[in-house]
């Protein structure tokens, strides 16, 4: 019994002893000196094991009594999460270096959050679920505050502490109000409690609960803390913040939307919907005056989540589709963009100003190219790739029924346009100043052109992604 | 029965006058106290409950550590909370018009309450029969829920690491006691007599 429970947690087991005796090991030899080699460890391990998990996962499997699932949905989010993870970490690793705050425990705490992430994606019941969501969030409160002789840094850990708490509070409510109602905790026997019309007090836990996750991904309303959380926190943290626990997170929303919630789909369509577009909205005309090309981000990843709760907003496998879709290619993209960001310097200093950027095209002609391809594609202009997942999450609303939410989209498509071709419009026609140098690192280098490669080599077949992500979502939705 | 209700009403209303005097007491120690009778009462309730597992924990682990750890925090650092208190007054009336609002709603949901049919039995906890209280609670956490025990166990190791990176400073200029140099040192080397002839000097 509890021999094949393991073997179904054998890829999270496998991270986390990894955690502990590399932690272990550590404190015991060299400390801060073993980071970089710690980073890259974590790193390859990570890698092997989003390469083992798509190997040798096939069918759906349940361990623990169906607190934690093992299906095509929960292995397509985890490989994302666990090569998205891999990326950043060695992204990270010379920049951090640099500016001495490359601590032993930055990589063992990014781990124990990828595995906490993991958990989230597979969770089947509400106490899994918070575990799971516990494990991530701490984890990035710490790494968040890691710089912790800059203000801004100790900052933006104590703020995104705080209203996390807050949300898990919020997320704890709801579930205990489901719980009242349901009689269980476990997804599959809300689902069967909670079909048909919702009535008032599961309406009131999912809520809440919805409220709970929103904040998570940062959707509007739920968005306060994006902004001043990527600015303050070190460069390479931003970057992870950006990429795998977003998808954990949308991964989560969509497990309990329709594992546990698949019952009133009605009741919280209307909810996602209205997310969706505050989220798009906000995100597009906020970020226009921004001048910090890390708050730009953070406003740039309100405005993504909106698209990808478009597609769950449709409430069809199809919609589930469309957004495992939009997340993959917007992880990529914001894998590549950060190798950007991260070496931006002016004299071994890193800048982040988007002014800064002026003139960049003719010292660096290559990176120019390679960022504007990216900043394309963030934008949703085809044939980059960007425009294929905009085009899968705005195809799943109309014929989810939402068709004026399809054209809202649209609309902040076109909004959101603006500010990232304003980035494109100072690296090729800025004025004439000094331009920015560019770190030496070549794994920035190969990440950067990579990512924008797939943007433009991606269009042919996806590399079968469209395919998987069928087959996920299909597992999913029952 | 007569004593049970009894008892349930007492410990219930000092429950809450506790938790109501820790929110509006002006001094800090004092909340802490009302925390501590809060407690207290809320294990009460369990016993009555027939849960004297769960109730001992409470006193032992709430009463006995955290609420004085709490004592020693509250006394140790210097908050000013009449300041505090001072800024907090600024937004009261929004906060008072959120918490109305949530509390009406709230009310609305807990009027029109249903339970989906069967789940007063799912709900219903059973210990097994012949089993105590305290091998039912372990058959639980230690059984049926293994994964999220072991999960708990992750987040305090995650919280623990945080505490340490987040606070450690290695400071290279304070004289620090090595206990292998202390033990073998020689007394006849650290130390010389002399003997000192009355009214002269060395």
């Amino acid at each position: 019994m509890i021999q094949a429970d393991l073997n179904v947690i054998l890829p999270e087991i496998v991270i986390s002893v990894y955690a502990m005796a590399a932690l272990l090991f550590t404190v015991y030899t060299g400390k801060d000196k073993m980071a970089g080699m710690l980073v890259w460890l974590t790193a390859g391990l990570l890698t092997i094991m989003a390469l083992w998990i798509l190997a040798t996962g096939n069918g759906n499997r349940e361990a623990f009594g169906g607190m934690f699932i093992d299906d095509g949905f929960a292995r397509f989010a985890k490989v994302i999460i666990l090569l998205s993870a891999a990326a950043v970490l060695v992204m990270g690793q010379e920049y951090l270096d640099r500016r001495g705050i490359l601590k032993f425990e930055y990589p063992i705490l990014i781990a124990l959050s990828v595995v906490g992430m993991m958990m989230m994606i597979s969770a089947g019941d509400l106490m899994a679920l918070y575990m799971g969501l516990e494990l991530q969030s701490l984890a990035l409160y710490v790494v968040a505050a890691m710089r912790r002789d800059s203000a801004r840094s100790t900052e933006a850990g104590l703020k995104y502490f705080v209203l996390g708490a807050l949300s898990s509070g919020l997320l704890l409510y709801g579930a205990s109000l489901t719980y009242g109602y349901a009689g269980t905790t476990l997804f599959s026997g809300i689902y069967q409690a909670a079909s048909g019309h919702a009535p008032l007090g599961l309406l009131f836990g999912l809520v809440f609960v919805l409220s709970g996750l929103a904040f998570k991904i940062s959707a509007v309303p739920f968005h306060m803390w994006t902004p001043d959380v990527y600015e303050g926190s070190p460069t390479p943290v931003t970057a992870f913040f950006a990429t795998a626990p977003k998808m954990a997170a949308m991964g989560l929303l969509a497990r309990v939307m329709h594992d546990a919630f698949g019952g009133v789909t009605a009741d919280w369509q209307q909810i996602m919907a209205l997310l969706s577009v505050l989220s798009m909205f906000l995100g597009a005309v906020a970020a226009i005056g921004q001048t910090d090309i890390k708050r730009l981000m953070a406003y740039s990843s309100i405005a993504h989540m909106g698209f990808a709760l478009m597609g769950l907003a449709s409430g069809t496998v199809f919609g589930v589709q469309a957004m495992l879709i939009y997340m993959a290619i917007y992880v990529t993209m914001n894998v590549g963009t950060f190798a950007f960001i991260l070496s931006m310097q002016r004299e071994g200093q890193p800048v982040t100003d988007i002014a800064s950027l002026n003139n960049y095209s003719q010292a660096h002609p290559a990176r120019a190219l390679a960022m504007t391809v990216l900043l394309f594609s963030l934008a949703g202009v085809p044939p980059f790739l960007g425009f294929f997942g905009k085009f899968y999450v705005l195809r799943a609303a109309y014929e989810g029924g939402l068709a004026w939410l399809a054209i809202a989209g649209v609309i902040a498509s076109v909004i959101g346009a603006y500010y990232y071709l304003r980035i494109v419009y100072y690296m090729y026609f800025g004025d004439d100043r000094e331009p920015l140098q560019a770190g030496k690192s070549p794994v920035l280098w190969s990440l950067l052109m990579v990512s924008s490669v797939i943007m433009l080599a991606g269009i042919i077949n996806m590399f079968g992604v469209e395919t998987m992500a069928e087959v996920a979502a299909a597992t999913l939705v029952n | 029965m007569m004593i049970a209700t009894l008892c349930f009403y007492l410990f219930a209303i000092s429950v809450l006058v506790g938790g109501l005097f820790t929110v509006i007491s002006r001094n800090p120690v004092h909340s802490v106290l009302w925390l501590i009778l809060s407690f207290i009462s809320a294990a009460g309730l369990f016993v009555l409950l027939g849960a004297e597992f769960v109730a001992m924990l409470l006193v032992i682990v709430y009463v006995g550590a955290v609420a004085v750890l709490f004592l020693f925090v509250v006394m140790m650092l210097d908050v000013d909370f009449a300041e505090l208190k001072a800024e907090m007054a600024r937004y009261m009336p929004l906060a008072l018009l959120i918490g109305t609002i949530l509390l009406m709603q709230l009310g609305l949901a807990y009027g029109v309450w249903q339970s989906a049919d069967g789940s007063q039995a799912a709900r219903a906890a059973v210990a097994p029969e012949g089993v105590q209280n305290t091998a039912a609670l372990g058959l639980l956490i230690y059984d049926k829920y293994i994964l999220l025990f072991q999960l708990a166990g992750l987040i305090l190791l995650v919280a623990m690491i945080g505490a340490i990176m987040l606070t450690l400073r290695h400071r290279r200029d304070i004289k620090r006691q090595d206990v292998l140099q202390q033990m073998w040192r020689d007394p006849a080397k650290a130390m010389e007599l002399k003997d000192v002839k009355p009214g002269q000097g060395l």
